[in-house]
């Protein structure tokens, strides 16, 4: 009967093909560790901020008079709303804490390397709208802090020479932040935005398939075909498109090999998300900040107004510089770098295991600037912070300049032919 | 004309007009979604500029004005205001106005296109309480210095060209807006010198 379904849809959509192309034949290597759990783990945060978006867009009201009363009707008064919007809030942080250590992954086992540059600046811009999607969202309670973290924000644009001003006027659509900015922001949040990631994650698994998954040795499992011996390759069946072309070594199928690998992280990321979410919510006030307990006021300025600790290495970067117009563009070419970081490693040796110490302590020491400055974005200024500020910039900074001046000539060891036993 | 099923040269043609005649459409659909982020006419409205009659002002009286939801304050200076500003530089914190909190051309000792008329925006710099007018009394807070602005929220004070006193909670000098004299006796706040 089923079958007869199956039958019936495939002659009209490949739909078993699709499912054996991607999952149940797609052919992925076998040492995945426990870094690789978190592209999955983006995945599931990714559907539960669309899910509890959606639902918290039904109480919610996009307005400057009602904005803020509405998150309080939505925290006392609508069955489960305070779940639902700790869900939203802590999903958001556990967005970032996992899209940046699958970044570092890909960093460390240098996944963005020839052919896979294009998967990497997929990653990027997904990380580039997904840092637009939370800056807009958390205007949205329109309390204290929202209401002056976009103030800050949208006044670095006023920094451009000629048309700053009138640029920052356009996107407020007002001479202040006002209702108008709200309503806005509302749209992009929770329409336009999440459009343009979910194309996004769907090109970047659509590469990511096309040139095959790294791994941590940065050994290639994909031979040319007719280079392996029959009683060496990969004993399971892959699909057509990959054995074609290749003869495939040490890979699993990813159905179920790797879904059932990914749901223990699931299970392991799941109880760390509703411990923050059940018993600090608040995140100790890194998450939701205190002055956002309070309704936006054009006239009060937060004592200390700090982003949200997941802009905290590009808002650092930012303050440090003392040129407000310089200090924009660092902050912006802090991301650009990124971008562009499979053409600054020229090396061929993929994975920190095969390379250079050098290599090691870059990266090393490019982990510790980004997470001091990560912490000094909370931090009020102070002379002491905007020296190591500034020492931790030049880390990061520098991190891409000596990658790109030693990984030419760099000293590696041999990578092995094959996935080591 | 050849005689060949295709003609390339044509079709090169139609291709290039197509483009260029739907890449205007592009342009002039674009345009509303463009403007419709403009401020709009009610926001236009509450942010338009504000006229001030400052003939009938006397010397040393203050006339609260209200732009774009935020107080500004418009004093008279008297003249010996105007003496004194220099005499308390050296307690100031920014006395030469380098922190971008005024329009360039207000950059100068008495922050203001006029010496004798100061504009400013009464919000405290520390956190947006309005500053009160201390006329005559303030050497009770500033020795030395007769008239100021005496925050009573946390004590910040500004000298009668805005500009803060060390040792204050305030880290900067009072904004003051873009204003013009379209007349003598008018002030216009909220566009600068030679703006329509």
């Amino acid at each position: 009967m089923f079958e007869n379904f199956m039958a019936w849809i495939d002659k009209r959509l490949p739909v078993t093909d699709a499912w054996n192309k991607h999952l149940a034949q797609y052919p992925a290597p076998k040492n995945f560790n426990f870094w690789y759990f978190f592209g999955s783990l983006a995945m599931l945060v990714l559907v539960n901020q669309i899910l509890t978006g959606i639902w918290l867009t039904m109480n919610y009201e996009p307005s400057g008079d009602g904005a803020f009363a509405s998150i309080e009707y939505i925290m006392r008064d609508v069955d489960y709303g305070w779940l639902l919007r700790y869900m939203h809030s802590t999903g958001a942080s556990a967005f970032f804490v996992v899209v940046y250590l699958h970044m570092f992954r890909g960093l460390i086992y240098g996944s963005y390397q020839k052919p896979r540059e294009l998967l990497w600046i997929f990653g990027m811009l997904i990380f580039l709208v997904l840092m637009a999607e939370a800056f807009m969202g958390y205007l949205l309670p329109w309390g204290n802090m929202s209401y002056w973290g976009a103030q800050v924000i949208i006044s670095l644009f006023g920094a451009i020479p000629v048309v700053g001003e009138d640029l920052a006027t356009w996107i407020k659509g007002d001479y202040v932040i006002s209702g108008a900015t709200l309503n806005r922001f509302f749209a992009l949040h929770v329409i336009a935005l999440p459009l343009v990631l979910v194309v996004l994650v769907f090109l970047h698994i659509l590469a990511l398939h096309e040139v095959g998954s790294n791994n941590p040795e940065g050994t290639d499992i994909k031979k040319p075909k007719g280079s392996v011996k029959e009683e060496d390759k990969s004993k399971f069946e892959f699909h057509e498109a990959y054995t074609k072309k290749y003869d495939i070594v040490d890979a699993v199928p990813f159905h179920p090999y790797y879904s059932v690998k990914d749901i223990m992280g699931v299970a392991g990321f799941l109880i760390l998300f509703c411990w923050v979410m059940f018993f600090h919510p608040e995140g100790g006030g890194y998450f939701i900040e205190a002055p956002n307990f309070e309704p936006a006021n054009g006239l009060k300025t937060p004592e200390h107004i700090a982003p949200v600790w997941y802009f905290g290495p590009f808002y650092t970067i930012l303050r440090v510089v003392p040129d407000k117009l310089l200090g924009t563009l660092a902050m912006f070419a802090a991301i650009g770098v990124l971008f562009a970081l499979p053409w600054f490693d020229r090396s061929t040796v993929k994975s920190f295991r095969f390379r250079s110490k050098l290599h090691l302590f870059n990266i090393v020491q490019f982990a510790i600037c980004f997470i001091a400055l990560g912490i000094l974005g909370t931090l009020p200024a102070s002379d002491l912070a905007n020296l190591i500020g500034r020492i931790a910039s030049l880390g990061y900074f520098g991190f891409f300049v000596a990658i790109w001046f030693y990984s030419k000539n760099e000293k590696t060891k041999p990578v092995p032919e094959r996935v080591t036993k | 004309m050849s005689n060949t099923p295709v003609n390339n040269g044509r079709r090169r043609f139609l291709t290039a007009a197509t483009s260029v005649v739907g890449g205007v459409g592009v342009v002039g659909v674009a345009v509303p979604f463009i403007g419709s982020w403009n401020p709009s006419a009610r926001a236009k409205a509450a942010g338009a500029p504000v006229e001030v009659n400052v003939s009938k002002l006397e010397p040393g009286q203050l006339v609260r004005a209200e732009w774009r939801g935020k107080p500004v304050y418009v004093v008279r200076r008297t003249e010996k205001n105007v003496a004194e500003l220099s005499n308390h530089e050296d307690q100031l914190r920014d006395p030469n106005s380098e922190e971008p909190q005024q329009p360039e051309y207000t950059v100068n000792q008495h922050r203001s296109i006029k010496p004798e008329i100061m504009v400013a925006l009464g919000v405290c710099t520390h956190l947006g309480c309005a500053p009160t007018y201390r006329k005559g009394d303030f050497e009770e807070v500033v020795e030395g210095v007769t008239d100021g602005f005496f925050c009573p929220c946390h004590g910040s004070k500004f000298d009668m060209a805005g500009r803060v006193f060390q040792g204050v909670p305030a880290p900067t000098n009072l904004a003051v807006p873009e204003h013009s004299f379209p007349s003598d006796d008018i002030l216009l706040i909220g566009v600068s010198p030679g703006e329509a």
